[in-house]
């Protein structure tokens, strides 16, 4: 293979895998403050390494170079100081460049862990659960509290808190663009902080293994202008739209009915006020199924209720045994809670 | 003693295989079938009281006795469907304790099933048109497990919010304000 060659192939490859840097989940696009001391600290420690990797690189080529010149290895006395000097400088500037990594890893750390407490933040509770996310918007007024899932909306440039705990066992929230990630135990409440400063939609998943699904419990933090997420929280505020038809009234008392949906659902505004499975009020107005899982389409939705085992080995939502036409009213009914 | 080298190889690959069969306890259930794809699948219920001699006993191996797992579940669904509010954590309270060996309605898995689907007088609901099937034989198998019928090993661990002591984090919250609401921002660390 030529050099050209080489050159032709190695361009498109490094493109692709530069392309694979930027996108909805990745510590390479910082979107926020946080992300961003961590980026910073990150380059810092990957060009530091590079270059010294290079020196090593260069000082062991010289060495080879060298050697085939001889014959026998140097062993006067000046050829022994020399390798004495070259040991102590390799040792001495591994040892300083260390010293810098721990000085600014503790600046980052001291940085990152300062919460600005100005402007009003956008305070969010989060509850951990297998496999999925919990998320209450607190409000000092009670009646504009409220409860979502997997989806959280914020507003750009708005510094926003996240107490977090867990239902069960230890999970981990990581949106990769915002912030490092915080784990959440149960028992006992953890702080972490985020601002989105450009528009978007950034991916985080959970980041401690917490069992069968840990792979399949992701959350979308849609970061929006002012405007548009003081509009989503009212939506979100007003309970569930009533069914304007027959077939979603029929639907409505299906999840109501025998099939016991209502054992775990919430869904704002009528007699379902179960707390264990996520709030499903608009659900209609979310992205994913299942914790980002599946798109929310009527037919993935179709699956879950009846097969959630097929498309989510292990999740705690139980296959239902419907017939054909109860199961279309009730996605009829679903697919209106918007 | 030195033994042949195809003996060593031999009792090597027996071992391996030995502690490799250990790993798999048992299997972990999520996919049932559902009882309609099985006709005549289901427990066989008594259909509320009916006059004349005890209906023939029903016969009925739970696959999930003995399954970690499956107890494990079913704990959970107990504290999520609120059993405890009637029968607490097995001592009961307005329904009886669970965790003697005194059983009104018989102490078989399939009549424990049984009261669970069908609900027993004085108050116990019917769960069977809200449950499905595996999801109340779970629930049977802890119920069983509360008064030692599982193997040890398969029986869940310890509670943590049963222990006496005071955990040593986390005790704000059980201290909410006396305002009541949302601690103010102040309050984040």
């Amino acid at each position: 293979v030529t050099r050209a060659r080489i050159s032709t192939l190695a361009a498109p490859a490094a493109l692709a895998a530069l392309s694979a840097c930027g996108g909805r989940q990745s510590a390479l696009d910082p979107a926020g403050p946080q992300a961003l001391h961590l980026f910073n600290l990150g380059n810092f420690l990957y060009l530091t390494a590079g270059a010294v990797f290079l020196a090593v690189m260069a000082a062991l080529a010289m060495a080879l170079v060298r050697s085939r010149r001889r014959d026998v290895p140097d062993t006067s006395e000046a050829g022994e100081g020399r390798a004495r000097r070259t040991v102590i400088l390799a040792v001495g500037g591994t040892v300083a460049i260390l010293l810098v990594f721990l000085v600014v890893s503790f600046l980052t750390g001291r940085a990152y862990s300062v919460t600005p407490l100005g402007g009003r933040p956008l305070q969010i509770s989060v509850v951990g659960h297998q496999w999925w996310w919990e998320v209450v918007y607190n409000d000092s007024v009670h009646s504009r509290s409220l409860t979502t899932a997997n989806e959280i909306h914020v507003p750009v440039g708005r510094t926003v808190i996240l107490k977090m705990t867990s239902h069960d066992v230890i999970h981990s929230f990581w949106v990769p663009n915002l912030a490092g990630k915080k784990d959440l135990i149960p028992g006992y409440s953890t702080t972490t902080w985020f601002r989105a400063d450009r528009p978007g939609m950034y991916r985080g998943v959970c980041a401690e293994f917490c069992g069968h699904q840990h792979a399949n419990m992701g959350l979308l933090v849609i970061a929006e202008p002012p405007a548009q997420f003081a509009r989503w929280y009212e939506a979100q505020l007003a309970d569930a739209m009533p069914p304007t038809d027959t077939v979603a009234s029929t639907g409505k008392n299906v999840f109501m009915g025998a099939h016991g949906c209502v054992l775990c659902h919430t869904v704002r505004g009528t007699d379902a006020g179960g707390r264990v499975g996520p709030d499903l009020t608009h659900l209609a107005s979310r992205r994913t199924l299942a914790a980002g899982t599946v798109p929310n389409t009527r037919g993935w939705l179709g699956g879950w209720v009846m097969d959630p085992q097929g498309i989510k080995p292990g999740a705690h939502m139980p296959p239902n045994d419907m017939r054909p036409d109860e199961l279309q009213a009730l996605l009829t009914y679903l697919q209106g809670l918007r | 003693m030195r033994l042949p080298r195809g003996a060593r190889l031999a009792l090597g690959t027996i071992t391996l295989a030995a502690l490799a069969a250990g790993c798999e306890r048992e299997q972990r259930r999520f996919r049932e079938t559902p009882p309609s794809a099985t006709p005549g699948s289901e427990v066989q219920t008594s259909g509320g009281f009916v006059p004349g001699p005890p209906l023939p006993e029903i016969r009925v191996v739970t696959p999930y006795l003995n399954n970690a797992y499956a107890v494990s579940q079913g704990k959970s669904l107990y504290l999520q469907m609120n059993c405890v509010g009637c029968h607490s954590h097995g001592g009961g309270g307005i329904g009886p304790p669970l965790m003697d060996d005194r059983w009104i309605y018989g102490a078989q898995p399939e009549n424990i099933y049984q009261s669970i689907q069908e609900g027993r007088p004085n108050g116990m609901p019917a769960w069977g048109s809200r449950l499905s099937s595996d999801q109340i034989w779970k629930i049977t198998v802890y119920v069983m497990s509360m008064s030692g019928q599982v193997r040890k090993d398969v029986a869940p661990g310890r509670d943590d919010h049963m222990q006496g002591k005071k955990q040593e984090q986390g005790t704000e919250e059980r201290n909410p304000r006396a305002s009541g609401g949302i601690p103010p921002a102040s309050a984040f660390p």
